[in-house]
């Protein structure tokens, strides 16, 4: 029974780590940049739904809604300022100026919002489920977060696959020049990965500080690199993969903590990600990249 | 100095530089003129610059991204560390630092190449977060580290101080996350400075050497290379060793700075890995002078924002992105060519006055 | 070509964004100053993280003693003579820290209030021994910041204080049989606060089924720790941390249904000024503090309503040590019958000698003294949550 339960709680675990995790493929996948700045773009959604439900008294999904809007909103004008001027540079330079972004919501948070944590009141007013008497339980929040990881997975999935600005998604990650010559409007379809990618972020914001409930400028960064790490864990870029990696990473460090060293546990999980990505050098479902010669 | 190879005028200016500075510093200091902060900042700098150079070696040089140098800094740093303050008392000054130094930079060298060697088999962001991930684990580790040294000899413990088991009269060298405190304070800013001034003659003949070369025909076509017959494992371990060391140089200098050495995220984690990274990055990959102008300006930066109280740090930030867009937007370096603003320009008109005047 | 020109403009960019920095740099003083160029006043200098992870710690400090310093200023200063105030961010960071210390010593200070965490404080204590200025540390609880010099003094109760009265407290009043601990291993304090338990809880033979740690990197979860303690059937848990991850551990173990004693130490101190935070979570949760936000007196009712008043929110137990800060040195800057002109080495040697003889009554603790080492003598006061508020118990 110990066993079960821990390994719910690492589900419950992974499934925020996938969820975040889920926005960084997503841009790392189209645009091939690393959005260090994703974690704290969380930060800023989990900050508003808070001041739309606790100070503003909304309800949690027209919070939510709000979040989305304001988060895609500022997800553009961070693309547009910070990494579109740089689309023609190296990775590096993007790499970079997304730390600096980084450091600058941070910052900003840290001016608007001041440095004491707040407590995040739950979005989701469910118990959740008992199992075998009691002795078993999953948590509201871990319910609703694997089924959003769920819903959003497919969801983006079937627009990547299926709609046409989906489609261009795919092209321009293939080859931007190629894209190009297609009459695909490059710029745009990297605007709108951000965009969708940022939207993701708010609902991310919300469900991570559901399950942990404590919001400060800083709640998105460690996460955020977590998040980071499942991504690649999975295979970066592969959408299925950000689920897969996120879930087991948080598994991992549940079953750790509980059965080898809750003081090494950090240190476990980096060991197992580098084994695994000896074994399959690129992530669990990653694409073999073929070297051109 | 005519008959020298561009490079070589080249490292020879930046060395004249490196000293006309240090001689300026020097006498400042010597006459009072000096900040405190400044001095303070001295060695410190020289530090960073070390691990931007080693790891300006591996991003420009070897083409990966490693996100783990301030893990080999740390590991530098504490073993360094814990060697001065054990032999605090038996072994004289100037030999200990300099074996302290050696220690720190073998130890370094050493994780450096047995994490070079599954780590190199991957390729781009992949190997940069195994990197991160070895650095997250040094930093682990550390933490939960606890020696002590008795009458029965060393007792090392990974749980916590008590399962030591020290004797009474037993002293704990390094007490877990409280680190390592009382390190022999020896770092000055003259050995910062011939230490910066070695790690640039040693990168720099390394990386014109038939090594280096071969290193940069693998970062520029690996395929290509391997097909000419060179053993490419073993010239990116020989890179990745270098680099490792030259970090560890770093973190001797910075233990040695200081009184108490503990290893958090914002000092041997991910956060000073990502730091150094901005000064390779915004010094110009594979420009090592770029590199230490880049730490002496980005570390002396926030200093100077001090003025501004709580929006120091969101200054910082935007002056940090601006120096990004400004140095790497395609467009912007038109724009400066266009306008005569590119360095070279204003440099040449700064000549031309002077040659008027 | 492209990338020498590239490296080149970088140069001139660089050199330019030295010199606004520079600039500025010369504006001396940050918003928190007393303007009082040209007058002659005491310099007192202030260390704590007002950035980054920890920087709420910090910045209750760095108001609560521009509050203190408001009031002696008014009050007609020190010895005549009025306080200036300068307070530097250190980001929590021992080089950081170091490099704000010599901040500080630039702009001529004569005694430093700091610094805030205990690993920055180790650092600077050894730059304010050798440079002899007299330094005492509001709320920095480790032993390494005292050992090994004599200018450094706490306000806080140390780190063995704090676990030995724990553990001696919760085996004299019998409030759990079975005692499970998690500790933040990657903190000094933390885990300085635990080997001190572990310790004497050997001693008095407390039973510890349970020992957990959590990092830095993951303190977000502690449904493990606590599944562990649970299983190991702990009815105690001592939880030697600060109060952001405390409100995590309270709720998380509330959903598990899992409802030990919870007993804190100082850090846990500012729990229930989380705002939005459930209080009925933290109903009977033991903790050690000098202080409480609601108490009765007059000087905490007082620099409570000051202090809500000018920042629009609740000072926690670092707040109220700094409060105390200010006014022990003015206690004993006026025993020594000191003026600013003295040396920082004169100003250094007199506070070392006259702090000994002071007995303070302050926010947080009645008849608190110093001794030759560094340590305060005061009692640490155990409190319960009860109804939202803090009551002593005894």
């Amino acid at each position: 029974m110990g066993f079960l339960t821990y390994l719910i709680n690492g589900l419950s675990l992974g499934s925020v780590y996938a969820i975040i995790a889920l926005g960084y493929t997503m841009v790392y996948g189209i645009a091939k940049m690393l959005n260090f700045a994703h974690g704290d773009v969380i930060m800023i959604g989990a900050y508003l739904v808070f001041m739309c439900m606790s100070n503003s008294g909304l309800p949690a999904v027209v919070s939510i809604v709000i979040a989305i809007a304001c988060c895609t909103v500022l997800g553009i004008i961070i693309e547009k300022i910070a990494y579109k001027p740089l689309r023609k540079a190296t990775n590096l330079a993007v790499l970079i100026t997304a730390i600096g972004v980084s450091y600058f919501l941070q910052n900003m948070a840290l001016l608007i919002f001041g440095s004491n944590p707040v407590s995040f009141t739950s979005v989701i007013n469910w118990e959740g489920l008992s199992l075998a008497g009691g002795q078993l339980k999953i948590t509201g929040n871990a319910i609703v977060t694997i089924i959003t990881c769920l819903v959003i997975m497919f969801g983006l999935m079937w627009f990547v696959k299926n709609t046409k600005p989906g489609q261009a998604m795919r092209a321009v990650s293939e080859d931007k020049d190629a894209a190009t010559l297609m009459g695909i409007n490059v710029n745009a379809t990297i605007s709108l990965t951000f965009a969708i990618g940022s939207g993701l972020a708010a609902i991310a914001g919300a469900l991570l500080c559901s399950s942990y409930p404590n919001l400060n400028p800083y709640t998105g960064s460690m996460p955020g690199i977590k998040a980071f790490t499942a991504a690649v864990f999975g295979g970066i870029g592969s959408i299925p993969g950000a689920l897969i990696g996120g879930l087991l990473l948080g598994i991992i460090e549940i079953l750790a903590k509980a059965y080898i060293s809750s003081q090494l546990a950090d240190a476990i999980v980096f060991a197992v990600l580098i084994i695994v990505l000896l074994v399959k050098p690129t992530g669990i479902l990653g694409k073999q990249i073929k070297e051109k010669v | 100095m005519k008959n020298l190879n561009k490079s070589t005028q080249k490292l020879i200016i930046s060395i004249l530089v490196i000293v006309v500075l240090y001689i300026v510093m020097a006498v400042m200091e010597s006459t009072g003129n000096l900040s405190s902060l400044m001095s303070g900042l001295l060695v410190p700098v020289c530090a960073y610059s070390l691990v931007a150079i080693g790891l300006n070696l591996c991003v420009g040089y070897l083409g990966e991204l490693s996100l783990g140098h301030a893990g080999f800094m740390c590991v530098g740093a504490f073993t360094s560390a814990f060697f001065s303050k054990a032999y605090a008392n038996t072994i004289p000054d100037v030999p200990r630092f300099i074996l302290a130094l050696l220690i720190g930079t073998f130890f370094a060298a050493l994780f450096g190449f047995l994490i070079a060697i599954p780590v190199l088999r991957l390729s781009g962001d992949y190997l940069a977060i195994v990197t991160l991930a070895f650095g997250e684990i040094i930093k682990n580790v550390i933490n939960v580290l606890y020696v002590g040294i008795d009458s029965n000899g060393l007792h090392v413990s990974m749980k916590d101080m008590m399962s030591l088991g020290l004797e009474p009269d037993g002293t704990l060298l390094v007490n877990g996350a409280q680190g390592i405190t009382g390190t022999p304070r020896q770092a000055t800013f003259l050995i910062g400075v011939l230490l910066v001034i070695f790690a640039l003659v040693v990168t720099f003949n390394f990386v014109n050497s038939r090594t280096g070369r071969a290193v940069k025909a693998i970062r520029d076509n690996q395929i290509a290379a391997e097909t000419v017959g060179l053993p490419i494992t073993k010239y990116k371990l020989i890179a990745f060793t270098i680099s490792a060391a030259i970090a560890g140089v770093g973190g001797v200098l910075y233990a040695h700075n200081i009184n108490s050495l503990t290893a958090t995220t914002n000092n041997f984690g991910y956060n000073m890995s990502i730091m150094i990274l901005v000064y390779v990055v915004l010094g110009g990959i594979g420009n090592f002078s770029g590199s230490l102008i880049a730490t002496v300006v980005l570390t002396m930066l926030p200093e100077m924002l001090r003025g501004l109280s709580n929006y120091r740090m969101l200054i910082y930030s935007i002056v940090l992105i601006a120096l990004m867009l400004f140095n790497w937007a395609p467009d912007i370096l038109k724009f400066r060519a266009d306008h005569g603003l590119t360095s070279k320009t204003i440099l040449g008109k700064i000549k031309k006055t002077k040659e008027v005047q | 070509m492209k990338r020498k020109m590239l490296s080149l403009g970088l140069c001139a960019m660089m050199t330019a964004s030295l010199l606004v920095g520079c600039g500025s740099g010369n504006t001396e003083g940050s918003a928190e100053n007393v303007e009082t160029s040209g007058e002659l006043t005491w310099r007192i200098g202030g260390i704590g993280p007002t950035t980054g992870g920890a920087a709420q710690y910090g910045q209750g400090v760095m108001n609560a003693i521009q509050i203190a310093v408001d009031e002696v200023n008014a009050a007609g200063g020190i010895n005549g003579y009025q306080i200036s105030f300068n307070f530097q961010d250190d980001e929590a960071d021992p080089q950081k820290s170091v490099n704000a210390y010599n901040t500080l010593k630039d702009w001529g200070m004569q005694i430093l209030e700091g610094t805030v965490t205990s690993g920055a404080c180790a650092a600077v204590s050894a730059e304010t021994y050798n440079d002899r200025i007299f330094q005492i540390t509001p709320s920095a609880s480790s032993t390494s910041v005292i050992e090994g010099n004599d200018n450094t003094f706490q306000i806080c109760f140390s780190d063995p204080n704090q676990g030995t009265v724990s553990a001696d407290y919760i085996a004299e009043n019998g409030l759990g049989t079975k005692i499970g601990v998690i500790y933040d291993s990657s903190d000094p304090y933390s885990s300085g606060v635990y080997q001190n338990f572990a310790t004497e809880a050997a001693n008095v033979g407390l039973d510890v089924v349970a020992t957990e740690a959590f990092t830095s990197d993951s303190k977000t979860d502690f449904t493990t720790q606590l599944q562990k303690c649970k299983d190991a059937g702990a009815d105690l848990l001592f939880l030697p941390f600060y109060y952001t991850e405390g409100s995590i551990v309270l709720t998380q173990a509330n959903k598990m249904g899992y409802a030990p004693t919870m007993f804190g130490v100082d850090g846990f101190d500012g729990l229930l000024g989380v705002e939005n935070f459930d209080v009925s979570l933290a109903e009977g949760v033991y903790l050690l503090t000098p202080f409480a936000a609601d108490a009765d007196d007059e000087a905490t009712k007082k620099f409570v309503a000051t202090y809500e008043e000018s920042y629009k929110d609740t000072p926690n137990q670092f707040a109220a040590d700094a409060y105390d800060g200010v006014y022990i040195i003015k206690e004993a800057l006026e025993a020594a019958n000191l003026t600013p002109e003295a040396s920082n080495e004169e100003i250094c040697d007199a506070l070392i000698s006259e702090i000994q003889n002071v007995n303070y009554n302050g926010l947080t603790g009645e008849g608190m003294t110093w001794n030759d080492k560094g340590e305060v003598s005061k009692d640490p006061k155990a409190v319960v949550i009860k109804d939202g508020g803090y009551v002593s118990v005894q």
